[in-house]
């Protein structure tokens, strides 16, 4: 049986050898094939689990409540004030942790934050200003680098106290350890009482939130920020200034029970319609980002599958034409092989293991050029930095951040598949073969 | 004395556009073990069609056609197929030896087809290309061989199954003089050893060869002479 089966391989590798070119170029078809689908595969897997792993990041229990400037707003107001006022303030932050039943939720973490320059020196740095309370560290799953972070003692009376993040610590103190050192904000100055280690930023998620790169953040106590800096905020933006007025950039709550997570957000958003006609401010629930990720997902591999079905199909609809030939073109020998008492399962058996022994190749040789998915890749995007680098940065950070991720499955499921369209490609040009009537074949030129 | 084979009453139609040809209209006869018999006729007498049916690549319209005693005339098409790979062994014209094998593995193929390729097979099959003369071309491929070497792989191969009869159709044709005689000899003496030899033929000088002669004319036979 084992015999057999190694004597009908070998025939089907000898009689391949006989046409190397074309063998080969039908054995290419269904690398692509299979290729395409691990590196299709591979991609759909980074993105969707980029994707989630930063939903995850924002945590599956918490609703985020952020101030959105209103967009209907237009020029009437604006000419109005010299200030525009918005976004959420510190009664309805006390609104909702009222309003909400006791144990409902876990925290809830207001932030202020705001562009600014930090000095120190002749050091200066631009970053985000970030105004929060000591559970702002847990909620972000922030480290320590050294010193330690804000505590309730720093807001109660307000201190000058501040943390540094990894990149605005190097760019300020490029020599030193800046604990216990100052740096300044607009007119204050501020003591250094500890560093974050680098945090991985976060890409943003499909409009709801922008990126952060949480390496360019300076902390300082909410109460120190109300004190010292207060809710207007000056810019200057294209040679006018403009004022805003803003008491929280954010909420971030988080619920006890993740099944009251989609409940809570609903209230929290009837609660707050009643004194924001303006709808100026946003409820981002990650759980269902996350449950849109995963949708998104699902749609993406069903068109993958799609894709590289095609690409498969065109490469059987190869090795059928590429069998037909070898058929029509061994006539004789299949009449021969007739003669000597070969019953026709014997002949489709023959052919069949040609057409699998092409396909098994071409799959086994796609899933090799699979594994190069990686470092192709990165390779293409360097070169397209270098070549283009306008047209990259303008990418969004899905992609440049992309890193395939090679999924076990599919390959297990590529060489089931390359086999597969042996068989199916090759059955009907092995049948054709088998039922030739013996005496013609013998009689083929 | 035993039979290799006998054919009764054997008829043969074709239809061809829509015309019913009789090929064979009643052919009877008989061939004994360790026979030597051509079969000769002009084209149109009937003898491929004889030919095929002896080879049992195709069924007869009507008669029967015993092998070794049982009746293969009704077989089906698996079971014909077991049947050539058990008992028949073909020699044909244009030598018909598989391309991308050895000497030793076209030698093998009837036997491979039956499943019976075995160790002490393996080793009668290169005893056969030594038979025929073909020691030190055991791991040739039929490219690689002229056209009386290859010929007599061919011979080899019809022996590897041990047949009731050899089946040769028009086996010196496409040999010069000299090596037609090589196989002429080699036949007569496989027949010495006891193998019956069915030949079929238009050459009078290859059928003067042989113990009996068969002609056939219209689908009938019209003699059938022993030497």
């Amino acid at each position: 049986m084992i015999r057999s089966v190694f004597i009908t391989l070998r025939l089907a590798i000898y009689s391949l050898l006989l046409h190397k070119l074309r063998t080969g170029l039908a054995v290419v078809g269904i690398l692509i094939g299979i290729m395409a689908v691990i590196w299709l595969v591979a991609m759909g897997q980074g993105v969707s689990y980029q994707a989630q792993k930063q939903i995850e990041d924002l945590g599956a229990r918490n609703i985020i409540v952020r101030s959105v400037k209103p967009s209907d707003q237009g020029s009437s107001a604006a000419s109005r004030s010299f200030f525009l006022e918005y976004g959420l303030l510190r009664e309805d932050y006390q609104r909702i942790v009222t309003n909400i039943p006791a144990g409902v939720i876990e925290q809830a973490v207001p932030i202020r934050e705001m562009r600014k320059e930090f000095r120190r020196d002749a050091y200066t740095v631009e970053g985000r200003l970030v105004g929060c309370p000591p559970e702002y560290y847990s909620l972000n799953n922030l480290r320590m680098e050294s010193g330690r972070f804000l505590e309730d003692r720093d807001g109660e009376p307000p201190d000058n106290v501040c943390v540094l993040a990894a990149t605005t610590a190097a760019k300020l103190f490029p020599l030193e350890d800046p604990i216990g050192k100052n740096i300044q904000i607009d007119r204050d100055f501020y003591v250094v009482i500890g560093q974050t280690a680098e945090r991985d930023p976060t890409a943003a998620i499909g409009g709801s939130l922008d990126s952060q790169d949480y390496n360019l953040d300076v902390y300082i106590p909410l109460q120190t920020l109300r004190w010292r800096i207060g809710d207007m905020v000056f810019t200057s933006r294209s040679g006018s200034r403009e004022g805003e007025i803003v008491q929280l950039s954010q909420i971030t709550l988080t619920i006890a029970d993740k099944d009251q997570v989609y409940e809570t957000a609903g209230i929290i958003r009837s609660l707050l319609d009643k004194y924001h006609p303006r709808q100026d401010f946003g409820v981002v629930v990650p759980q269902e980002l996350l449950r849109q990720a995963k949708l998104i997902e699902m749609m993406f591999n069903i068109l993958l599958v799609i894709i590289a079905g095609i690409s498969l199909v065109v490469g059987g609809i190869g090795i059928m034409n590429i069998m037909l030939a070898t058929v029509t073109e061994r006539t004789r020998e299949i009449g021969i092989r007739r003669a000597l008492g070969a019953k026709r399962r014997a002949i489709i058996q023959q052919f069949l293991a040609e057409s699998v022994v092409l396909t098994g190749v071409g799959g086994l040789l796609g899933v090799g050029c699979g594994f190069l998915v990686g470092p192709v890749v990165r390779s293409v995007r360097d070169v397209a930095q270098q070549v283009f680098p306008d047209m990259m940065s303008a990418l969004p950070s899905v992609i440049m951040e992309l890193q395939p991720r090679i999924a076990w499955w599919s390959i297990a499921a590529s060489l089931f598949i390359s086999i597969g369209v042996g068989v199916l490609f090759g059955i009907y040009p092995a049948l054709r073969a088998a039922y030739m009537d013996p005496i013609e074949a013998l009689r083929h030129e | 004395m035993t039979l290799a084979l006998r054919v009764e009453n054997l008829h043969k139609d074709y239809v061809l556009k829509g015309e019913t040809v009789r090929a064979l209209r009643g052919v009877t006869f008989q061939v004994e073990l360790g026979e030597y018999i051509a079969v000769m006729g002009p084209s149109g007498s009937g003898k491929s069609t004889l030919l095929n049916l002896l080879g049992c690549l195709d069924r007869p319209t009507a008669g029967s056609y015993y092998l070794g005693g049982r009746d293969v005339a009704r077989l089906n098409d698996n079971s014909l197929s077991d049947v050539r790979a058990a008992n028949i062994g073909f020699v044909f014209q244009s030598y018909n030896l598989i391309p991308q094998l050895t000497v030793v593995e076209n030698i093998e193929v009837p036997l491979y087809y039956q499943g019976r390729l075995n160790a002490a097979n393996r080793r009668r099959c290169r005893e056969l290309a030594c038979l025929v003369g073909l020691r030190d071309r055991l791991h040739h491929r039929p490219t690689e061989l002229s056209g009386g070497q290859q010929q007599r792989v061919a011979i080899a191969r019809s022996l590897a199954n041990d047949p009731y009869f050899i089946l040769a159709d028009e086996p010196t044709g496409n040999l010069d003089t000299a090596t037609s005689e090589e196989v002429l000899e080699l036949f007569e003496k496989l027949n010495k050893q006891g193998k019956t030899i069915v030949l079929v033929t238009h050459e009078n000088d290859v059928a003067a060869r042989c113990k009996r002669v068969l002609r056939l004319r219209d689908g009938l036979v019209e003699s059938d002479v022993l030497h």
